[in-house]
């Protein structure tokens, strides 16, 4: 499913666009190239940038103070405590699974690989909805360990650890997708010579396949943060919606909708706003590094 | 090539005999295996188990409820429509990326991620408040009779939003590695720009762009947060499939909303094997899995 989100380091986008305009036979007549270009800058115009800045505006309408009141409300920061505790326990989890997928499928051959890769994949593909459900299911009060974790006084679904388990399975695939496409056109030629050469598999780790693959992680990881923080709607079936206690940020945008507090739903969405925005600067930030990287790997080669 | 080749799912590994100088093989397998099967798998299969305690005929009316249908028509439907408006608009968006410059260029490349990044609720109520009656698009639609927000045009226009970036981003690459050589022999052996269009660019391109209907569609309809604002979530009329598990749920109707669970999971299973066919092809036609 995230054939689509994995990071571009295509070199070809820097000389791309001067290529196709520079020649004849790739280029339009001008009223078609303006009408293609008319077209989808229009159509992005209204369907992605007015959406984006509706969110401030809406948020503005009713002034500043407004808005800061809206984002210091004692139920917006319970709710913003735990939009970062499920996010800081979600991230490390996946990371951890990440770079051990990535090892196992990239460094190895074994039967079943492909079939491997596809159930990583899985939670990509599944409803956020369904995602929540399947926690109802296992934990909840009919699920198969409710009668049990009622018996042992422990509550997870309605309380924290659902919503952290809903959390961890939304943004489960997002670094292992990174990596394992990268550690495999990496190869595994540069960690054999390391561990012939003595080295132990952590020391590889580190030394050899970290700096390889550095920017995958870590846009894998800018990815996992930002869905981790603004999942909605598999977060909203565990929670129970408790102010101040199962309350995300998301949730929080909803509860203040439905109530008719436009302006203070706009606020704190304004806030999961600029946190989409910081993560696409960076990830863009990432991918002119990469690219920048990868040339210099080809010049200091030819 | 070697990086060009991250696009598409997952290069073949070369070929090598079972020698493993590496160390950490069980180590890393393993834990990828039991962590898979305690957060993924075992839950999911919780689905079918439970739906497993109902009678074929039990489940069989559930699922065909007429408001269960309804649901099927308006989330299959929409979803169907807004990755074929995403096909088209996609298209044209990449192309525009690929070919030309433009001020203000790399800023809109980089916005084209904006639906994965925004959280599904902050879209949700920004749509919403764009397509009100009074909203900044909703003021022009209404004189001329049409009603988006809350009804279930809402549905079409919150999966547009969310499919878009899918197209664009499978299209894309594949454009930027188009060599120029092939439309210029085409123009020398007297095609037009439309011809070349249809019978050289769209065949290689094609594989990219199905697979970007495809994974569109396959997001649009498990989607939940974009599209429960905009919806107005009448009954019979706009209320979307994941929806209806809500509903279920909140009447803790457990077996119904995990019957229809069902429902979905098969449908999300049958496009992931479709999606990944479909890969496997952009990869083949492009000469992307060397």
């Amino acid at each position: 499913m995230s054939g689509a989100s994995t990071l571009r380091l295509g070199a070809a986008q820097a000389i791309g666009q001067t290529r196709f305009e520079a020649r004849a036979a790739t280029r339009e007549t001008p009223l078609v190239k303006w009408l293609i270009l008319g077209t989808a800058l229009t159509f992005f115009a209204v369907f992605l940038l007015m959406p984006l800045i509706a969110v401030f505006v809406e948020a503005l309408r009713k002034g500043w103070e407004t808005y800061l009141s809206a984002l210091i409300d004692p139920d917006a920061l319970s709710a913003l405590r735990l939009t970062l505790l499920a996010a800081a326990i979600a991230l490390p989890l996946n990371l951890v699974f990440g770079v051990c997928a990535a090892w196992a499928i990239a460094k190895f051959e074994f039967r079943g690989k492909h079939f491997l890769i596809t159930l990583i994949d899985l939670p990509f593909s599944v409803s956020p909805v369904i995602a929540g459900l399947i926690y109802v299911l296992v934990f909840g009060a009919q699920g198969w360990l409710g009668p049990w974790l009622a018996e042992q006084d422990v509550k997870i679904i309605f309380a924290v650890p659902g919503i952290v388990l809903a959390t961890v399975f939304v943004t489960f695939p997002f670094v292992a997708r990174e990596l394992i496409p990268l550690m495999q056109a990496q190869g595994k030629e540069e960690e054999e010579a390391a561990v012939v050469l003595g080295a132990s598999g952590l020391q590889t780790f580190w030394h050899v396949t970290l700096p390889n693959v550095k920017w995958g992680l870590l846009y894998g990881v800018i990815l996992t943060n930002a869905r981790a923080m603004g999942e909605f709607g598999a977060v909203s079936v565990v929670s129970g919606h408790i102010r101040g206690e199962t309350n995300t940020l998301p949730l929080h945008v909803e509860i203040l909708y439905n109530e008719y507090q436009f302006a203070a739903a706009f606020a704190v969405a304004s806030l999961l706003a600029l946190l989409a925005l910081v993560t696409l600067g960076i990830k863009t930030w990432i991918e002119h590094r990469a690219a920048h990287a990868h040339h210099d790997l080809h010049e200091g080669q030819s | 090539m070697n990086t060009a080749t991250l696009a598409t799912p997952f290069p073949r590994p070369p070929a090598t005999p079972h020698l493993r100088v590496l160390p950490g093989f069980r180590l890393t397998l393993g834990y990828t295996l039991t962590y898979l099967s305690l957060l993924v798998l075992i839950p999911l299969a919780a689905v079918f188990l439970k739906t497993a305690e109902l009678s074929f005929s039990e489940f069989r009316d559930v699922v065909t409820a007429p408001r269960v249908v309804a649901s099927y028509k308006l989330s299959f439907g929409m979803s169907l429509l807004a990755a074929a408006i995403n096909a088209v608009f996609g298209l044209l968006l990449a192309w525009a990326l690929v070919r030309y410059s433009f001020p203000g260029k790399k800023l809109i490349d980089a916005l084209v991620d904006l639906p994965f990044a925004l959280p599904t609720a902050v879209a949700g109520i920004s749509l919403t408040a764009l397509y009100a009656k009074n909203g900044w698009i909703g003021q022009f639609l209404e004189p001329l009779g049409i009603q988006v927000a809350f009804k279930p045009l809402g549905v079409l226009v919150a999966l547009v939003f969310i499919g878009l970036p899918f197209v664009v981003r499978t299209v894309q690459p594949i454009l930027e590695d188009l060599d120029t050589e092939l439309e210029e022999a085409a123009t020398s052996l007297g095609a037009q720009r439309g011809q070349a269009f249809r019978h050289v660019i769209l065949p290689i391109v094609f594989p990219a762009l199905l697979t970007g209907f495809a994974l569109a569609f396959a997001r649009a309809v498990g989607e939940y947060g974009s599209v429960i604002f905009i919806a107005g979530n009448l009954p019979m009329v706009s209320e979307i499939t994941p929806l209806m598990i809500i509903t279920k749920l909140e009447q803790y109707d457990y077996t119904g909303a995990t019957a229809i669970a069902t429902v979905m999971l098969l449908l999300s299973f049958t496009l992931l094997l479709a999606i990944n066919g479909l890969q496997a092809w952009t990869a083949k036609s492009t000469g992307r899995d060397r």
